[in-house]
């Protein structure tokens, strides 16, 4: 009897809509057009990996051209073509579109689909105990929009004119003049619907990880006894969900402006000594609005990486986080303030220097929660019983670049330093770290701690750290200099400084962040070589490998379609109870009842278990 | 015992998922709203810059206007009355709804035939950004009403096939939602691009 009613639950939790092709699903339905999170998040995961060493391959060819300039380039020419000029260099349009293409690519595909999607869909319906997000089509429908989005992008790479070339912030006119550059032409129309298709990708994803975290939490999950991990991904979902339908109405405004001869960002072009028709437009309007997404996506990209460290340091600390509602509180505050700090992007466009003090003073506001946060994690690793997982390194490292360029943020922050900073390589480090590196960590360190519940075994631990240790000094020789190029105004997105005389001084210094940079990219590979090797021959893992306690180590080691068999655990917890004084082991899950833990419950627990035990 | 528990259970994930799809909705139509809020910030950015230009709503826009108003008030009635289970009624309000809405945006395609009529332009050389703008607004909401209409003709096959009542009204709930919100976006868009131009 019990063993039917399990089927007869499990049947109708899962195909609610589409009943009773209960098991075999065919390939297609199963691993191409999967709704179930599981599979959607590792599509995400492999196309991240796979636009990661794409946009890293192109910021290799760059530092060739920075670090090497005299070098002899024509090798690649098998491979660039007739973007390698006849005196065997690398083209000027083409590094201008090496620059763009990587910076978007990272930003977008890798840092925002990449990060976001693969652990919000993986982990949302696992963490919080639902059979799996509120829509499986659109969450399905969310993937093959950014497949589709990264097949334009790709194309766009090995066109004629090639890909877009105006800096991943596309401003206009170069953006919005068709014959200003090479790439502002079929490159930059490409960019336009590729970003488009991303938006609504983003969007779709959005919708379903809020409405899910919001509706379908099994019993006892409440706000309060989430994990940090889903308060991350859900300020990330909401934040996007704010900001990115506004970058899809600048970019409708700028497809006008560049095919349908509207004016909304143009005035007064002269090309070739002939004047456009555009005029009346701003094209600082569209900064703007760019900005007031492009600020907030910075967060997209971080929070997640952020919620993924809380829960990992936590873990593998074996101490409760400290400051768990801290923790929540200030990311509440980085997506509130995430909206209205836009314009210290912008302090050099002529604005009013008042309207500049105001975004200051709400810029540097930022900088408290992010402070309460790193020092909760450092709170937390303090006095702890620390397991060195390639994981928890990862976590940590996080802590330290988010620090270090958190801190270069508060001296960009003041409006009277960024004049002489702006668009200078102090720029280029500062978001380097905090955003670049410490997302990216994040998302190594989600790879590392939740491959065995993805693949159901153990990556290996040594190339792990020699990934890390590579991966962590590398980064720091690669952006730590790039602050005292910027100090000293070496301006970013330059083809060439050897022609400046101020800056021929650099020369060594850019051969050194070219070959640290060399290393680096080539140490991912180590982690490659190790992931797609795991997923085959790895070590089986044990359902529980890290001793958590959050709900997705209670499913089964390869979980199927809906997650838990039987019913879905009840939580009576927070998930942080590790090494909590009096109890048996130094982990108790959240399904484990106050009831059971009679010997380290506190006063409070003891009112919280007569509550459970009215029910 | 058990199995009562389990009815419950059911009755509960059901109600989680008649809730999640209502809040897909919102969640969708606040993206909407965001859109709509860069558009009108920016129009109010771009006004306060200058070269601008003052221009007429065309009166059409006010007979559109109307024509909304009373088929939301129509969408309305269908929607009560399928609470009663009328369903001829709420066949009858939904076809009256739909045609409404068509109604619309041709009055929306003549109004911009009539703002062409007196030169005001949405590109070229002797087009206003402030011309542009109204254009796009008013275009972009019409092609939401477009959406909206394909949601209200689903809805109704579902009602012609008697298949919206009392103890169905999801379907019906969303498009109402759907269609009285695009009604009050373009109410404000109208106050907003008569007041401030
Ligand atoms: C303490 C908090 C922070 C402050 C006060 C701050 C401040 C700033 C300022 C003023 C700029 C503009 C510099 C310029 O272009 O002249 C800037 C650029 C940037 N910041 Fe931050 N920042 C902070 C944290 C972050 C975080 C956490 C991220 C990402 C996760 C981030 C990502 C970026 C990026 C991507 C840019 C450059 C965009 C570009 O021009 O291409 N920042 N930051
Ligand atoms: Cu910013």
């Amino acid at each position: 009897m019990a063993h039917l009613e399990h089927t007869a639950v499990h049947g109708h939790d899962v195909h609610d809509e589409h009943h009773e092709e209960h098991h075999e699903l065919s390939f297609i339905r199963k691993y191409i057009f999967s709704e179930d999170h599981k599979v959607i998040g590792k599509q995400f995961l492999i196309t991240g990996l796979i636009w990661a060493v794409i946009g890293g391959t192109l910021s290799m060819i760059f530092r060739l051209q920075l670090g090497l300039p005299n070098a002899d380039l024509e090798w690649l020419r098998p491979i660039l073509g007739e973007w390698i000029t006849p005196d065997h260099k690398l083209s000027q349009e083409f590094y201008l579109a090496l620059v763009t293409m990587h910076g978007t690519i990272m930003v977008f595909f890798v840092l925002t689909a990449g990060l976001s999607g693969t652990f919000s869909n993986f982990l949302i319906p696992l963490q919080i105990g639902a059979r799996d997000m509120a829509s499986g089509f659109l969450n399905m429908l969310s993937y093959w929009f950014f497949f589709v989005s990264g097949v334009l992008m790709f194309i766009s790479l090995f066109i004629e004119t090639g890909p877009a070339s105006g800096g991943w912030v596309i401003y206009p006119p170069l953006s919005a003049v068709q014959e200003a550059m090479p790439g502002s032409g079929l490159g930059m129309t490409l960019w336009l619907c590729a970003m488009a298709l991303f938006i609504i990708s983003s969007l779709l994803g959005g919708i379903n990880y809020i409405t899910t975290i919001i509706n379908l939490r099994t019993k006892g999950m409440t706000f309060d006894r989430l994990p940090l991990t889903i308060w991350a991904f859900f300020l990330t979902a909401i934040i996007g969900v704010l900001s990115f339908p506004v970058l899809l109405s600048a970019a409708l405004l700028l497809i006008f402006d560049r095919s349908f001869g509207t004016s909304f960002f143009l005035s007064d072009i002269y090309i070739n000594g002939h004047a456009l028709d555009h005029v009346g437009g701003s094209p600082i309007l569209f900064q703007h609005l760019f900005w007031f997404l492009g600020h907030p996506e910075v967060y997209i990209v971080l929070l997640p990486a952020l919620g993924i460290t809380s829960e990992i340091i936590s873990t593998n600390s074996r101490k409760p986080i400290f400051g768990y509602k801290a923790m929540i509180g200030s990311m509440i505050g980085i997506t509130f303030l995430s909206f209205i700090v836009w314009a210290h992007h912008m302090f050099v466009t002529g604005m009013n220097p008042f309207l500049g003090s105001i975004f200051m003073l709400l810029t540097l506001i930022i900088a408290v929660p992010s402070a309460v946060k790193a020092f909760n994690y450092i709170t937390t690793l303090w006095q702890g019983n620390l397991i060195f997982t390639p994981g928890m390194l990862f976590s940590i490292g996080l802590v330290s670049v988010f620090i270090s360029g958190g801190v270069t943020g508060i001296i960009l922050g003041n409006a009277a330093l960024d004049v002489h900073l702006h668009d200078t390589y102090f720029v280029v480090a500062h978001f380097h770290l905090v955003m670049g590196s410490a997302s990216f960590f994040g998302f190594m360190a989600g790879v590392y701690h939740w491959f065995p519940k993805m693949f159901g075994r153990m990556m290996d631990e040594r190339l792990g750290y020699v990934h890390f240790w590579m991966t962590f000094v590398g980064v720091y020789l690669v952006f730590f200099p790039m602050h005292y190029q910027g100090i000293a105004g070496f301006p970013r997105r330059y083809y060439t400084y050897t022609v400046y005389n101020a800056f021929n001084s650099f020369h060594d210094l850019e051969a050194f962040i070219s070959i640290a940079a060399f290393i680096t990219f080539g140490a991912q590979f180590i982690f490659g070589f190790n992931f797609f090797y795991s997923i085959f021959k790895g070590r089986p893992a044990s359902s529980n490998p890290w001793r958590s306690n959050t709900l997705e180590w209670t499913t089964p080691l390869h979980p199927g379609h809906g997650n838990w068999v039987g019913e879905i655990p009840t939580v009576y917890r927070w998930p942080y109870d590790y090494s909590k004084p009096g109890a048996e082991d130094d982990f108790i899950p959240q399904t484990v009842p106050y009831s059971q833990t009679a010997s380290s419950n506190t006063e409070h627990d003891a009112e919280l278990l007569k509550n459970e035990q009215s029910h | 015992m058990g199995v009562s528990e389990k009815i419950s259970d059911k009755i509960e994930r059901e109600a989680s998922i008649v809730l999640s799809k209502k809040m897909i909705l919102w969640i969708f139509i606040i993206t909407i709203v965001m859109m709509f809020a860069a558009w009108t910030s920016a129009y109010i950015f771009k006004r306060a810059e200058g070269n601008w230009l003052i221009f007429e709503m065309p009166t059409l826009m006010l007979y559109s206007t109307i024509v909304l108003l009373v088929s939301s008030f129509s969408m309305h009635m269908a929607y009560s009355s399928a609470k009663k289970d009328n369903l001829e009624r709420v066949k009858i309000a939904l076809i009256f709804t739909t045609i409404l809405g068509f109604i619309f945006v041709v009055l929306q395609l003549f109004s911009f035939k009539s703002l062409i009529d007196k030169e005001i332009y949405f590109t070229g050389k002797s087009s206003n950004v402030a011309a542009s703008f109204l254009y796009i607004l008013t275009f972009i909401h019409a092609l939401h009403i477009v959406a909206g209409i394909v949601f209200l003709l689903i809805t109704l096959a579902k009602s012609l096939g008697n298949n919206i009542h009392s103890k169905n009204m999801l379907t019906l709930e969303l498009c109402a939602t759907f269609w009285h919100f695009l009604d009050g976006l373009w109410v404000f868009l109208y106050v907003f691009l008569y007041y401030i131009r």
